[in-house]
């Protein structure tokens, strides 16, 4: 038997952390809480009648038993009293304690039990926002106030995607997209980018100076393909933290006449299949890691769809269903899935398409803050917001429009 | 102004019963009551017939509730209640079945709690145990019940300058009296320094401001005295209860209990002052709940708590006997039990049939009820003035 030690630095015999998730069941109207928080909004319900605030999420108005309706307010509080927790019965919590709450006065008038930053103590004023536990629920977490996220707080950590030191796939770096997100992954600390290279590779795609930064390995992958995707996974030397998915096949044209059914198809194949494709090979790849998030580059076209990009609005369509499915399906895993949001992008696709366009850096840099700020739905640029809030406000009078 | 609640004429209470509680227990909640009723029966002489109010309190007796549970027990009542309200529901149920018997709607309630406490089952319980927990306790920290008190301590102890020493000296003086106590789960004498050195749970709630969960079943009869004579039960009148739900919702941490809103018309009703009480059987699931109803009770005043324990002994031979089976801090918390078992302690000790020692001459007994932590504090308080009838 050979004296020689190992290379491989984790022990083959060992069991796997097992990864628990914090209680999920809620109400209806904390889903209803969660569904705007996952957009990064601060909201409480208000009475329509008497203008009370309340919370928890409750069916009626305590003062007045009048409707309720959800409300932007402001975030600002004092916290009046703090535990550290060091028992409990929950697994997911037995696995991260001690464990900081607090109880604090919002301004806006209700008491909240909120998860607790380290630095505050009682009387401190706070700042709330509403995070997305590993269960992807609504979270109350108080902050000292004007402080930025705080990457070393180890209970913060638990909300958030941290991407400095981990492994990202991006599924197709070749295009404006792809390369931005390389970019901003390797400005941001990622430890290993592998970039997605759409075969064939053309040598000056190749010898684009982002990709040849000492993090970035560039793999050759075509998400169409199931050999490809394969092949490039295993590619990867370690474990697998983060994908993101910026594969897209953008194509103007109606559906009877100037539609192509072969660009059509390829769209579908790219961003629908692709998707599903992806979601099953590198699932359980982000399902033992401690901070697994799955991004997906998505256009503000698959709310409504759209009557010049027919074919590529349909299939974003269907890529923004798998996701919603997807994302329903690994929380139990507690990997977070993220959309982003975009409009038109200034890139070889959108030539014809007068401004507003969204900047492949700027799609790329708010994809890094959505991992920080783990926010699970984003927009980004002038044409993703007014879409989505069109879309909020009244969805059959938008799909009217943007399909006349 | 509420109007002035009739008086109790015609009232007795009697026959307190203690199913021995045990820590897990792969019996049901049914089960638990069966042994209750069988005590009962033993005591008091009684067939299923004679049985017809029934007042029924559980956590764990899911997916029955009184309904199904008379079915299972053969009882065929004419009156009956089912009680949601956990810690409360001892006092609860006393002043229901008290006005059912008073007038004429039954002539002999059962007040019966039960519940079991199987392995895991705790966990279970509080995953499921109100919506706004679900939403909005639960998910931050899963401390249960630990991690709501432990802020409304930390609040309470820099609100009034009370020190965990002054905590310590009641969950000390309560294990002594446990130590009498064959039927409590903790008689192991503590002392101020282990109390103390105890490792932190939530702080600053440490091992032993917590109750131990366990199985077991409490239950009482609410009869006339005349029949209370007939079976040969010695018994007790009601002097005053109060009972009050959701009190002070405006206090954005709970640092008093509804028994301050009704407090003043409880002793007036009574007749008596505090310093008339011999026992005093206060709900105990955290030292700093009993320390605010010293205060809401009228022991004290409002923030004067500390001064208060440390002038006060509270031994079963002490200035003012608190808790002297060992309360739900040492003898246990059996569910819903755990609301009643102050009832029947206090009941107990002046009619002169104590499970341990006895306090010197007990006549009258204060009970209190506290009970359902459905957010952030105990929604339903209650409590009732027992005094021996001789």
């Amino acid at each position: 038997m050979s004296e020689r030690a190992s290379r491989e630095k984790r022990d083959p015999l060992a069991r796997k952390k097992a990864r628990h998730t914090p209680p999920s069941a809620r109400s209806r109207a904390m889903h209803a809480m969660s569904a705007r928080a996952a957009m990064g909004r601060f909201v409480l319900q208000v009475c329509t009648s008497c203008g009370t605030a309340t919370y928890p999420p409750r069916d009626a108005c305590p003062a007045c038993w009048g409707e309720l309706a959800w409300q932007d307010i402001e975030n600002g509080g004092q916290l009046l009293s703090h535990t550290i927790i060091h028992a409990t019965t929950d697994l997911y919590f037995r696995d991260h304690l001690p464990w900081r709450t607090g109880t604090v006065a919002l301004d806006a008038g209700p008491i909240a039990l909120v998860h607790l930053h380290r630095d505050l103590a009682p009387d401190d004023r706070v700042e709330v926002r509403i995070l997305l536990d590993r269960s992807g629920n609504a979270a109350l977490f108080a902050f000292p106030p004007d402080r930025g996220f705080d990457m070393t707080d180890p209970q913060l950590r638990e909300f958030i995607v941290p991407v400095q030191g981990k492994t990202v796939l991006v599924s197709d770096a070749r295009s404006a997209i792809g390369l931005a997100m390389v970019k901003a992954l390797h400005d941001a600390g990622a430890g290993l980018i592998m970039a997605g290279m759409l075969p064939p590779t053309r040598i000056a795609d190749a010898d684009h100076p982002i990709l040849r930064l000492p993090d970035v390995q560039m793999v050759p992958l075509d998400i169409t393909d199931q050999v490809s995707l394969s092949e490039a996974l295993s590619k990867i030397g370690g474990p697998l933290d983060i994908v993101i998915n910026t594969a897209r096949h953008v194509r103007s044209g109606g559906v009877s006449g100037g539609a192509n059914i072969v660009e059509q198809r390829r769209a579908f194949e790219v961003a629908a299949i692709g998707l599903t494709r992806l979601a099953q090979s590198c699932g359980p790849m982000l399902a033992g890691r401690s901070h697994g998030a799955f991004v997906d580059i998505i256009s503000s076209d698959a709310l409504t769809g759209s009557a010049d990009h027919a074919g590529f609005a349909a299939a974003e369509a269907a890529r923004l269903s798998l996701l919603q499915a997807f994302r329903h399906e690994i929380r139990e895993a507690g990997v977070r899935v993220l959309s982003i949001f975009t409009g038109p992008v200034e890139d070889e696709h959108h030539q014809s398409i007068p401004p507003p366009k969204v900047a492949p850096a700027r799609l790329a840099s708010a994809t890094i803050e959505a991992l920080q700020k783990g926010r699970e739905q984003t927009c980004v640029g002038d044409v993703a917001d007014d879409a989505m809030t069109r879309w909020l406000a009244d969805p059959a009078l938008y799909a009217r429009e943007k399909n006349l | 102004m509420s109007r002035r609640p009739s008086s109790y004429d015609g009232v007795a209470v009697c026959a307190p019963v203690t199913v021995p509680y045990v820590r897990f227990s792969p019996e049901s909640a049914h089960w638990w009551a069966g042994r209750a009723l069988q005590q009962l029966a033993q005591v008091a002489g009684l067939q299923p017939a004679d049985i017809d109010g029934f007042c029924f309190s559980s956590f764990s007796s899911g997916p029955d509730s009184a309904v199904g549970m008379i079915q299972h027990l053969g009882l065929t009542p004419r009156w009956l209640d089912h009680i949601p309200t956990g810690g409360a529901s001892g006092v609860m149920a006393l002043r229901r079945a008290a006005r059912a018997v008073q007038c004429g709607d039954a002539d002999l309630v059962v007040c019966l709690a039960a519940d079991t406490n199987q392995i895991d089952s705790f966990r279970h319980s509080l995953a499921g145990f109100s919506r706004f927990s679900r939403d909005a306790v639960y998910p931050y920290g899963y401390g249960g019940p630990n991690a709501t008190f432990a802020l409304i301590t930390d609040a309470y102890m820099r609100r009034f300058g009370i020190t965990r020493a002054d905590f310590g000296k009641l969950c000390v003086a309560q294990r002594a009296n446990a130590g009498s106590n064959p039927l409590a789960l903790q008689r192991k004498p503590l002392t101020l320094d282990a109390y103390l050195a105890a490792r932190p749970i939530a702080d600053p709630v440490h091992l032993f401001d917590c109750v131990m969960p366990c199985a077991g079943a409490e239950a009482f009869i609410v009869t006339t005295p005349e029949i209370a004579a007939e079976r040969g039960l010695a018994a007790a009148t009601i002097m005053a209860t109060i009972e009050r739900h959701n009190a002070f919702p405006q206090d954005p941490v709970q640092y008093r209990g509804g028994w301050a809103m009704d407090i003043d018309g409880f002793w007036d009703a009574a007749r008596i002052a505090p310093t008339d009480v011999d026992t005093l059987q206060v709900y105990d699931d955290y030292p700093v709940i009993v320390a605010m109803q010293l205060e809401d009770l009228g022991f004290c005043p409002k923030g004067e708590a500390a001064q208060f324990i440390r002038e006060t002994s509270f031994d079963i031979d002490g200035d003012l006997p608190l808790n002297t089976n060992g309360g739900q801090l040492s003898a246990g918390q059996a569910g819903a039990a755990g609301g009643f078992q102050n009832m029947t302690e206090g009941l107990r000790q002046i009619i002169a049939q104590p499970l341990g020692a006895q306090v010197p001459d007990a006549e009258i007994s204060l009970v209190s009820g506290f009970g359902l932590v459905n957010y952030d504090r105990g929604v339903c308080t209650g409590a009732a003035l027992l005094k021996a009838l001789r």
